[in-house]
């Protein structure tokens, strides 16, 4: 099967400044849908994919033959209803699902971009996705949604397109990335990049793949996705098909071949300079910024109705980062909801099957589409 | 509906901005939305109930009225409703300053510790009174500042805010409180309901 025919391609024909400095043009940007938009193009749920997701949200995802990211919350008759509304998911620029990223070749050297690739932000990814609304002639978006780099991407969205959709659902994530958020990116960007293989970013003209440094990062970051309690429960001290310890530094714990195994499987799917690119896009994240310190401004000019969601054992985007959202948009009396759901599952919460939260989810989507 | 929704309604004036201060299963902001057309906004402290007010399509927040209410600006709100919660809060005095911070009028109702079924339940058991309107005993209740239809007036005058309206709930019956008929009122309202300004 031919990778390429699965995936729907937009060139997007609009240059693109990017806050780095440089445009950027045609450049291709990788899209799926799901469900049907309808004769008066006001049911469509733009979804926004977090760090290593991609545009096949739910349903076979036909590159990897796994379920889609969001199948929990996406799909006939679930939170997001597919029955009901029209999902467009994009994958991010910077990415490698086929949206414009670092694995691309650069015409201009016909070698892969690399780390030529220009410095991308959460305002460059969501400018870029903003050309799908134009592609399907919809003027107005029912809603944006997204968890924790898909938040991001809605708070931005709705800050950059303030009319261009009328509810918001940002789920655990943050207005600003925390010095926290950043060193765990930097951990991860490190462990790559001192990778032998990872070769200045150039491994693919070696035919090689830092698939050691990636993995390493994919387990740091696995770990953030998850609670202590969680973890716990799930591991805890269990060894790993052996009856006692082999005193040695093979897997002699669940937890280690669990993680081992998560890193290996990722390499497979994840582009190295990929996750460079859009980790760093996370790390300067900042929506404040622009507007001098004052979130509420950022929010200033839009009627969305908002529903914030976070999620008890999430130490990653806490709940506390979620709610200073909600209290900049009451600030400035924004139409804002919020709850924090009970969950052990960590940040991952909002991936998993946790019935409140797909509830709320749903209940917020449908209640709001029927005003 | 219960009767104490409906007193609350008629206090308020239509097409205004409305929080509801332990909004609980939503059902007094259905009814607001709906007869007096307001924008309304809640917040509850249960996440089980702040669930169901989004079943029903309501804004609601969850959170604390005691750490919560300062997020939002000064006069904010048209009116702020706190209903029969005032007494479980741990600082009564802070909350009612925030709610007429935050809104130009608030809307208080408070269950009369004062009716004389609660004075004298304790008067024959000499034991903290259990009623059908305060069904906790002492050790579980939510209610730890519990207090009469005169103690709210007393309060209005040391916190400093001014009573508009005063309503006594009794037998079903709505009446006016004034000075002459509070201390009988103190005794016989099940409810007092007050409309206040800072």
């Amino acid at each position: 099967m031919n990778v390429k025919e699965n995936i729907k391609t937009l060139i997007v024909n609009k240059p693109l400044k990017l806050d780095c400095g440089q445009t950027i043009n045609e450049f291709p940007l990788a899209y799926e849908t799901y469900g049907s938009l309808n004769k008066d193009k006001n049911n469509a749920i733009l979804v926004f994919h977090a760090l290593t997701g991609d545009q096949f949200v739910t349903g076979k995802n036909p590159i990897t033959n796994k379920d889609g990211w969001w199948s929990y919350a996406v799909g006939p008759n679930k939170s997001i209803d597919t029955n009901k509304y029209f999902v467009i998911c994009a994958n991010v620029i910077g990415g490698c699902m086929g949206s414009f990223g670092p694995s691309h070749k650069n015409p201009k050297t016909n070698k892969t971009y690399g780390t030529d690739f220009p410095v991308i932000t959460i305002n460059d990814i969501v400018n870029a996705q903003v050309n799908l609304l134009d592609h399907f002639g919809i003027r107005k978006l029912f809603s944006v949604v997204g968890g924790s780099m898909g938040g991001m991407q809605v708070l931005q969205f709705v800050s950059n397109f303030p009319d261009k959709t009328k509810t918001a659902v940002p789920i655990a994530c943050t207005a600003s990335h925390s010095a926290q958020n950043i060193a765990f990116n930097e951990l991860g960007r490190q462990a790559i990049t001192a990778d032998h293989n990872w070769s200045k970013g150039e491994y693919s003209s070696n035919n090689m793949i830092p698939d050691k440094g990636l993995a390493v990062a994919r387990m740091a970051a696995h770990i953030t996705y998850l609670s202590k309690k969680g973890l716990q429960e799930k591991f805890g001290r269990k060894l790993q098909e052996r009856d006692d310890l082999k005193f040695g530094f093979d897997a002699d714990f669940q937890i280690e071949s669990y993680l081992r195994y998560q890193g290996s499987v990722f390499v497979d799917r994840f582009d190295a300079n990929s996750y460079l690119y859009i980790t760093r896009a996370m790390d300067y994240f900042d929506l404040a910024k622009k507007f001098k310190g004052n979130l509420s401004n950022a929010f200033i000019k839009t009627n969305a109705k908002f529903f914030v969601i976070s999620f008890t054992s999430d130490w990653l985007y806490p709940t506390q980062e979620n709610k200073d959202i909600v209290i900049a948009l009451n600030a400035i009396g924004a139409d804002v909801g919020f709850v924090e759901i009970e969950s052990d599952k960590g940040h991952d919460s909002f991936l998993l099957d946790v019935p409140d939260f797909l509830s709320a989810l749903k209940n917020f989507l449908d209640q709001s589409y029927k005003e | 509906m219960k009767l104490e929704f409906k007193i609350i309604a008629d206090l308020l004036e239509e097409n205004t901005r409305v929080l509801d201060v332990g909004c609980d299963d939503g059902t007094l902001m259905e009814f607001l939305k709906k007869n007096k057309n307001v924008d309304i906004r809640g917040i509850e402290i249960s996440k089980k109930k702040v669930q169901v007010c989004i079943s029903k399509g309501l804004t609601v927040l969850e959170g604390n009225a005691e750490f919560d209410l300062k997020q939002f600006p000064e006069n904010s709100f048209d009116y702020v409703v706190l209903g029969q919660t005032l007494q479980a809060f741990v600082n009564p005095e802070i909350v009612i300053k925030e709610l007429l911070r935050v809104g130009k009028k608030a809307i208080v109702t408070i269950p009369n510790f004062g009716h004389w079924r609660v004075r004298l339940n304790l008067l024959r058991k000499g034991t903290m009174p259990v009623t059908k309107t305060l069904p906790n005993d002492w050790y579980n209740t939510p209610n730890i500042h519990m207090c009469t239809i005169k103690d709210f007036v007393k309060f209005s005058k040391i916190v400093n805010f001014k009573i508009y309206k005063s309503l006594a709930l009794m037998n079903k019956n709505v009446s006016n409180i004034n000075n002459s008929n509070l201390s009988f009122k103190n005794l016989f309202a099940e409810l007092g309901i007050f409309l206040i300004e800072k």
